[in-house]
């Protein structure tokens, strides 16, 4: 198992809302944030998120019902709140490209924190894009600490988000027939297109990095809190 | 660049992992999250559970050794065996699969590949094709294949590359593509078949029944064309380990993800 890393002064294990928005398989990330050191709570109300100190949005497939199911739970405005206020966000693949303006699989209008759209791979081998690609770094983030620049992640996707100012958004790139966006950072709004909870060991590191990015803006927030 | 993907097949039965020749003579083998966790420890990119436990009302066992195995092996988990409808589809997905394998239940209603590939997306079904050669063809005639479904026992009459063409605009994200003439044969995968099926279709073809050896893999993405490859006992008897698998795919040019030994 990983080595769970990070400052030996890191406080309690942090709280972490995995948004539960559909019927996909939300057991392996939870399983993947617990045994890096987070506690793990599933959202499904914007309720659930009140204590949470750190916003997992996973998930795959389309947008539109994606969307739909979000606001039937009343989860779009907990979302965009959330990240307005910068607190810390992963976003999983789909999680990842409802961060754009829109997706052009099915049309649908989603969160708008990113410009650019979400965008069919173009010249693809093969689609769906499904299994372990390597993902290439534009710039250093702590999100990949540990990680060799180039290791092998999961995949499995057939669109992907184009963020409009691409220089400072993207993090790392992948290639199926033509480049494409695989990780994007913007202040504490993460969002990976690959599957972390599903990439062996580098995938679990990505995952203890984000936790302990967390642990540190929780940290943080408590002391802002407590001179104030 | 996309690695071709090496996958490991367990056959599960009452929760258990068994092995034996064409459903008889069933032998215990361990319990699945425990070899699970050692096949993706040793470089496994991908693992498939066939269910083929023969009861239905035991079906909630499966759905508990799906979670206990996405507890403990952080790779990709494909379920086959025995779904036939959408809330069935759910309750594997929700227990911890990424994806689920159809097989006799699209051949009798395809309509449950759109509707599955429709809620879940497509990168979530895949449809499993047994495949079994026609009888030589006359000169200038194209070698076909037959759709075979119950383990090989029944034969549909549908054309394997045709199927295969359909059954991808209906919805799959992915073909697992077996020879039923190979399968258990440790005689090589069928590469023409292989080849038949990916040059019609744009989706991942997954290669299964026959594995040997290191070649056979090569061979199958080489010369079959396919994405990734599925083996059962050649792994479970330890005849080759993963590693050997890749180094040889790895010699002979073709990407693959390797894995550090632990």
């Amino acid at each position: 198992m990983t080595s769970l890393g990070g400052p030996a002064t890191q406080p309690a294990r942090p709280l972490i809302a995995v948004v539960d928005y559909g019927a996909g398989n939300l057991v392996s990330i939870d399983q993947a944030l617990t045994t890096v050191g987070a506690e793990v709570v599933l959202a499904r109300h914007p309720d659930d998120l009140a204590a949470a100190d750190g916003l997992v949005v996973p998930g795959v497939g389309a947008a539109a019902p994606a969307m739909s199911r979000l606001a039937k739970r009343e989860l779009v405005t907990a979302i965009l709140d959330w990240i307005r206020t910068d607190r810390p966000y992963l976003g999983i693949c789909l999680g990842l490209q409802l961060l754009f303006e829109r997706s052009d699989e099915d049309g649908a209008e989603t969160l708008g924190i990113l410009a650019g759209r979400t965008s069919r791979l173009v010249d693809a081998p093969t689609l769906p894009h499904i299994g372990w690609n390597q993902v290439a770094r534009r710039r250093e983030h702590r999100l990949f600490d540990g990680i060799a620049d180039g290791a092998d992640f999961y995949f499995v996707h057939s669109y992907a988000g184009a963020p409009a100012d691409d220089g400072d958004t993207v993090l790392a790139e992948t290639d199926h027939g033509r480049p494409f966006v695989s990780a994007v950072a913007r202040g504490a709004l993460l969002g990976v297109q690959f599957h972390p909870e599903r990439s062996g060991a580098d995938g679990l590191r990505l995952l203890e990095n984000f936790v302990a990015i967390v642990a540190a803006a929780a940290a943080a927030s408590s002391t802002v809190a407590r001179s104030a | 660049m996309l690695r071709h993907r090496v996958i490991p097949c367990l056959d599960v039965a009452d929760g258990r992992v068994v092995k034996g020749t064409k459903f008889v003579d069933l032998v215990d083998e361990g319990d699945p999250p425990e070899l699970a966790e050692r096949y993706a420890r040793e470089g496994a990119d991908e693992l498939v559970f066939l269910d083929i436990t023969a009861a239905p009302e035991r079906r909630g066992t499966l759905l508990d050794v799906v979670e206990r195995t996405a507890r403990r092996a952080f790779v990709p988990l494909t379920v086959g065996g025995g779904v036939r409808s959408v809330v069935e589809m759910r309750d594997v997905l929700r227990a911890g699969a990424d994806k689920v394998s159809l097989n006799t239940a699209a051949v009798a209603d395809p309509s449950l590949v759109s509707r599955c590939a429709s809620r879940f997306g497509r990168q979530a079904v895949v449809v499993a094709i047994d495949a079994r050669r026609r009888p030589p063809p006359s000169p200038g005639e194209e070698q076909t294949w037959e759709v075979v479904v119950k383990g090989g026992r029944e034969p549909t009459g549908l054309d394997a590359a045709d199927w295969a063409e359909r059954i991808v605009d209906l919805g799959a994200g992915e073909l697992l593509v077996t020879s039923i003439d190979r399968d258990g044969t440790a005689s090589g995968f069928d590469t023409e078949l292989l080849r038949s099926i990916s040059s019609r279709v744009g989706v991942p073809v997954i290669a299964s029944g026959g594995a040997a050896g290191p070649a056979d893999f090569v061979a199958a993405v080489r010369d079959g064309r396919a994405d990734a490859v599925l083996a059962a006992s050649i792994f479970h008897r330890r005849i080759h380990s993963i590693a050997d698998v890749k180094a040889a795919m790895a010699d002979a040019g073709l990407p693959v993800r390797l894995v550090p030994a632990a």
